[in-house]
């Protein structure tokens, strides 16, 4: 039931955040907070006492009511390390966006708040549900909050890139649909029962062709959330025009809705078509890296830029799914939760940046160390974390990523291990425009405050936690992996090491 | 004592946290106490551990210490350890000692600075990466030390980040060796994925124990360690970033682009000397490439103007030497040399940066000159660095490891006679080259009124490196010179010695005295060119000919434009011309097909019954057609 309750406080905090407002904007954001807090106190408890009863192998809790009989749909939650690990980085990712909004969101704060709550809850959901017709339920929940939150609190253009990014989610996720009927039926005919429960689902027996087409069908909606080239350029527009917390939910946790999807969907449900279509997906993968880096450097849109380097950071994750193998998809995980927290910090520091000199264009910018020394040296680390720097979390993710790769595939492995050279180059190209150079005149100036500096804190402590000390991820998302790897590698016998290697994995933590 | 060893890295770690956290709110000299106090502690734990493996030496030599594992996935699982053998215990000294006395030096040359506890907190955090570097006991931690160098390099080349000129020596030089990293990444890659390790020692035994020498893989797992080593070391063809990086503070130059982080690249090649030997043809680039680079350096350095740039191209070109040596397998001897280097070079380093000072900010030694009795001490063991340079024979540090190197290249089994005559035509051009800065800059007429009386805090430093530069060679004396090899004897548990098989004692002898003549007639040229008979320097350098080989050499040998032109300029053009993304371009061509469409459709809507008609008519008959013939 506690899972249930996650999503349902976040369901309850948003109306309650909405009609706080009448009496003042502090109450919303309060009780925004409050309602994350609980929900974060929550998931705590789970990793504390792990309701053994209800929870078998990789699941830690499950929940399941029927809810449409007739149609085999049913209210199935379930938690696995993956899933917490992602959920954990949507409560701490969505405190942080109420807390960025503090001084940004002025307008209708109420219905900022609903929507942010709104789609949190969507975003959880999906990282639970167990139910296909459930997922896409929650699927669809995330987006329209989201179009809100563009279309209402975004900058100039904003109407336009609400409209495109619901357009390329909406358009792909009925492809998905189309795949969810359709194996729906797949199986319905094969067992005789139809159902959309997961679990179930799994292992369905199907013809090559078949179990193509519909897992073609799952990649596309989930690469278009990614995004992987070509589907990537609702991206740049969404990511720029929305509000600072809309950017960092968009970037830290909406793209992770679609390595998840990989993860938990793709691989698991067709395994074949998948090992059939890895080498391409790591194509794609490779070809966003680079892609995503160069488009990166080419802005001078500041916002914009830190945009284009999630394209080349999720091919990481994308390469480390399709690598198939344990360590380069632990690589993905961890990437994926770095990523999160890389890029949410940019697009925090860069909204801050905003708020100050209300221009985000890097030929207006300059010597802005002199004058914010500490929003400069927090915007550095983070420009580090992203350029794969070691001891920051993001070099832990892209290096497990390609040390499973390489075994793979090393041509690839080779130039995407170009690809941080050339994130090199974007990533001193903002230090260098922004804050280094002759000094501009500007307005007086504040540093950041001391609400800026708690959440740059956080932000800085996690990543620097996810360098140096990663352990704790990576032994709560192991079981997951490994049911993934062993149902992607049962009938490839021909190299043991894959499956070998991970079950005997030690127990190694911190001391 | 031993289990202090985490201490040592971990004293400059802190002192950065604490400069980084509270450096602003801190007087200049609490920042100048924490900073040159914590390496002060580093090099003091150093000197205790040091001496307690030296008397009371662990087991096979070694000693390693686990403080967490980093990460653990499957067989995956690199360790937060260090690892103390001969090799890393010479490093750590080496870099614990100079940085000492740098950071020393640096509190008192940087005093006026505005970004006082911003630098000493780069250069803290400088002293915990290399240390980490030297003492990792898997490739992991190494590089982890190796990118936290470089990033260290690139703030401190960019510490005067209001000129841009300055931040874009910066970027260049993170980017170029970034560019060898990724070799390095992938060497990473391959080992891991074939050896299943990343733990040095691991590596390098079952390397030895499953790949034959000269197999692909121990070719291909050292040719791309050595990208890595070039990027780092300057070396060709990467080592265009080290001149334009002497656009940081002198003291910087000193540690990070003389005395400690260039010479990271040889250290990873003798820690790897295993992998190496398993690659004789690597083996021999690695030769190839220290020959032209220590060559090609010397004679940019002859035709610099700024002080500090010769001994940029001075330090090319001696790691050259180092390269050399690592080539022709004198393991010890490159290492040897880099201690040596370590002194001398950072002595000069730091006499320069006096003299800089002294000069308000001149770099160029044409308006230099008649400095020594302005500056007597800075003069003298300025002096005693460019001997040691130069290689002046039996007095000096440098002879001795030089010696050492070109008498690998003669004798070693994969030596040859050209490498020999290679290395001694870099000997000739560097005692010219470091002569000519001796003249130039503290000879012939005084071109300004000099009044500067260095702090104590810079005239030490300068002192205890002078004294190093001579006496840090006394402890290897070759065969024919009381034949004491203490440092190659303490290496030897490392290190394998190298066979000599190219000549006996006397043979050595004469090519000592060979090196010695060189040496010394490369001193005589250079009085006779730059002090004697200017007009002899002018005048070769004025021809046709003349005019054009500085130009080139003053240039670094077109590399820099070559580059310029051929990967910089196409693709920063490739990447604008694409900034719109041409892949959206189709999304909006949907998009205004769509409109076409549209507003073709809403033509049709007129609202006159007429064309109602005609279309269901129409209509009508395309429907019946179809019925009728399909």
């Amino acid at each position: 039931m506690i899972l249930a309750w996650m999503i349902i406080i976040l369901l309850l905090g948003g109306v309650g955040a909405w009609a706080a407002n009448r009496f003042s904007a502090l109450w919303s954001r309060s009780l925004s907070l409050v309602a994350l807090s609980i929900d974060l106190v929550l998931a705590l408890v789970v990793v504390a006492s792990p309701s053994r009863e209800s929870g078998t192998g990789q699941w830690l809790v499950q929940l399941n009511y029927n809810w449409i009989p007739q149609f085999g749909i049913s209210f199935h939650l379930g938690l696995d390390g993956l899933s917490l690990l992602l959920v954990f980085l949507t409560l701490f990712l969505g405190i942080i966006s109420v807390l960025c909004s503090w001084n940004e969101v002025r307008e209708h704060v109420g219905f900022f708040h609903f929507n942010l709550l709104w789609i949190l809850s969507g975003i959880i959901g999906v990282f639970l549900a167990l139910d296909l017709f459930l997922f896409y339920f929650f699927w669809e929940l995330m987006l329209v909050p989201m179009y809100f939150l563009i279309g209402i609190w975004g900058h100039e253009n904003r109407i336009y890139a609400a409209i495109k990014f619901f357009l390329f989610t909406q358009a792909s996720g009925l492809l998905m649909l189309i795949a969810i009927v359709g194996l729906y039926f797949v199986h319905g005919r094969a067992t005789g029962i139809y159902t959309f429960d997961y679990l179930q689902l799994l292992g369905t027996s199907m013809s090559p062709a078949v179990a193509m087409w519909l897992m073609l069908g799952f990649f596309v909606a989930f690469a278009v959330k990614l995004p992987a080239i070509p589907f990537h350029s609702w991206l740049p527009d969404a990511h720029t025009e929305a509000p600072t917390a809309g950017s960092v939910i968009l970037a830290g946790l909406l793209l992770k809705t679609g390595a998840y999807g990989l993860l938990r969907f793709v691989v698991p449900l067709f395994p074949d078509a998948a090992r059939v279509f890895a080498p391409v997906a790591m194509v794609i993968a490779v070809i966003g890296i680079l892609y995503g880096a160069m488009l990166a450097f080419a802005q001078t849109d500041l916002k914009r830029l830190v945009a284009y380097t999630s394209i080349s950071h999720m091919g990481f994750v994308v390469l480390g799914i399709f690598a198939l193998n344990g360590i380069a998809m632990q690589g993905a995980v961890i990437q994926i939760l770095c990523h999160g927290i890389s890029t949410g910090a940019l697009f925090v520091l860069v909204g801050a940046l905003d708020e100050r000199i209300h221009t985000r264009n890097l030929d207006q910018m300059g010597g802005l160390w002199s004058v914010v020394p500490r929003l400069g040296a927090v915007t550095m680390l983070f420009a580090l974390a992203s350029l794969g720097l070691p001891g920051l979390g993001n070099f832990v993710g892209e290096f497990l990523v390609l040390f499973g790769s390489y075994r793979v595939n090393i041509p690839l492995t080779v130039l995407a291990t170009v690809g941080i050279v050339f994130a090199t180059v974007y990533s001193l190209w903002i230090i260098q425009r922004a804050f280094h150079g002759p000094m501009r005149e500007y307005p007086k100036l504040r540093d950041l405050s001391p609400r800026e500096v708690g959440i740059t804190a956080l932000l800085i402590a996690a990543i620097v936690w996810l360098g140096f000390s990663p352990q704790p991820v990576f032994n709560i998302a192991r079981p997951s992996v490994e049911s993934v790897i062993q149902n992607v590698s049962e009938q490839r016998q021909d190299n043991p090491w894959v499956v070998g290697t991970l079950g005997s994995s030690g127990q190694g933590g911190t001391p | 004592m031993l289990h202090w060893l985490w201490l040592v890295p971990a004293f400059p770690f802190a002192g950065y946290l604490v400069l980084a956290l509270a450096g602003a709110r801190l007087s200049r000299t609490s920042v100048a106490s924490i900073g040159v106090g914590t390496v002060g502690l580093a090099t003091l734990v150093a000197c205790g551990v040091g001496l307690s493996f030296i008397y009371s030496p662990p087991v096979n030599h070694t000693y390693s210490q686990t403080l967490w594992t980093w990460i653990s996935v499957g067989n995956f699982s690199p360790k937060i350890a260090f690892y103390l053998d001969a090799l890393s215990l010479v490093m750590t000294l080496v870099v614990t000692f100079v940085s000492f006395l740098i950071h020393l030096y640096s509190s008192a040359f940087m005093i006026d600075e505005e970004g006082y506890s911003r630098f000493f907190a780069y250069m803290n955090l400088f002293v915990g990466s290399m240390l980490t570097l030297v003492l990792a006991d898997n490739f992991l931690l190494l590089y982890l030390g190796w990118e936290g160098v470089g990033l260290c390099s690139y703030l401190l080349i960019g510490f005067w980040y209001k000129d841009p000129v300055n931040g874009r020596a910066a970027c260049k030089a993170f980017i170029v060796t970034r560019i060898g990293d990724t070799a390095f990444a992938i060497g990473l890659f391959l080992l891991f994925t074939q050896l299943g390790t990343l733990q040095i020692q691991e590596v390098m035994q079952r390397a030895a124990q499953q790949w034959t020498a000269g197999s692909s893989l121990a070719v291909a797992a050292s040719a791309l360690l050595l990208g890595g080593a070039v990027g780092k070391s300057a070396q060709l063809p990467l080592q265009t970033w080290l001149p334009d990086a002497m656009a940081g503070p002198t003291p910087v130059s000193a540690l990070i682009h003389a005395a400690t982080m260039v010479t990271a690249g040889v250290y990873l090649i003798a820690r790897a000397h295993v992998l190496f030997s398993l690659a004789p043809s690597v083996q021999l680039v690695v030769a190839i490439i220290g020959l032209a680079t220590l060559l090609l350096a010397g004679f940019s350095a002859l035709v610099q103007r700024d002080i500090k740039r010769v001994l940029a191209y001075s330090t090319i070109s001696q790691i050259g030497y180092m390269f050399l040596a690592l080539g022709v397998g004198a393991w010890s001897a490159a290492i040897f040399h880099l201690m040596t280097h370590a002194f001398f070079k950072a002595l000069l380093f730091l006499a320069a940066g006096v003299v800089i000072l002294a000069m308000h900010e001149e770099h160029d030694m044409f308006k230099m000159g008649g400095l020594r009795s302005r500056l007597p001490l800075t003069f003298w063991t300025f002096l005693v660095g460019a001997a040691s340079l130069s290689a002046l024979p039996l007095v000096t540090a440098g002879f001795y490891s030089k010696d050492l190197i070109l008498w690998g290249a003669w004798s070693s089994p994969s030596g040859s006679t050209w490498l020999w005559v290679g290395g001694l035509v870099g000997a000739l051009l560097t005692s010219l080259y470091t002569f000519r800065v001796v003249f130039l800059t503290f000879f012939g007429e005084l071109n300004h009124e000099v009044s500067y009386a260095p702090d104590i805090r810079l005239r030490l430093p300068l002192i205890v490196l002078a004294v190093l530069s001579v006496v840090g060679g006394f402890v290897e004396l070759p065969r024919t010179l009381g034949d004491r090899p203490l440092f190659s004897n303490f290496m030897g548990s490392v290190l394998p010695a190298l066979e000599h098989v190219g000549g006996d004692t006397r043979t050595e002898l004469a090519l000592q005295i060979i090196a010695a003549v060189v040496s010394i007639s490369g001193i005589y040229l250079a009085y006779l060119f730059f002090l004697r008979r200017r007009s002899f320097a002018t005048g070769i350098a004025g021809s046709t000919v003349g005019t054009v080989l500085r130009r080139f050499w003053f240039g670094g040998w077109g590399f820099d434009w070559l580059y310029e032109h051929s990967l910089v300029k196409p693709f920063v053009w490739l990447v604008r011309a694409n900034k719109d993304d041409f892949i959206d371009s189709i999304y909006d061509g949907i998009a205004r097909l769509n409109e076409v469409f549209y507003g073709l459709l809403a033509r049709t809507e007129t609202g006159k019954v007429r064309w109602y008609m005609t279309g269901i008519a129409f209509g009508a008959i395309v429907a019946i057609a179809i019925a009728v013939f399909l």
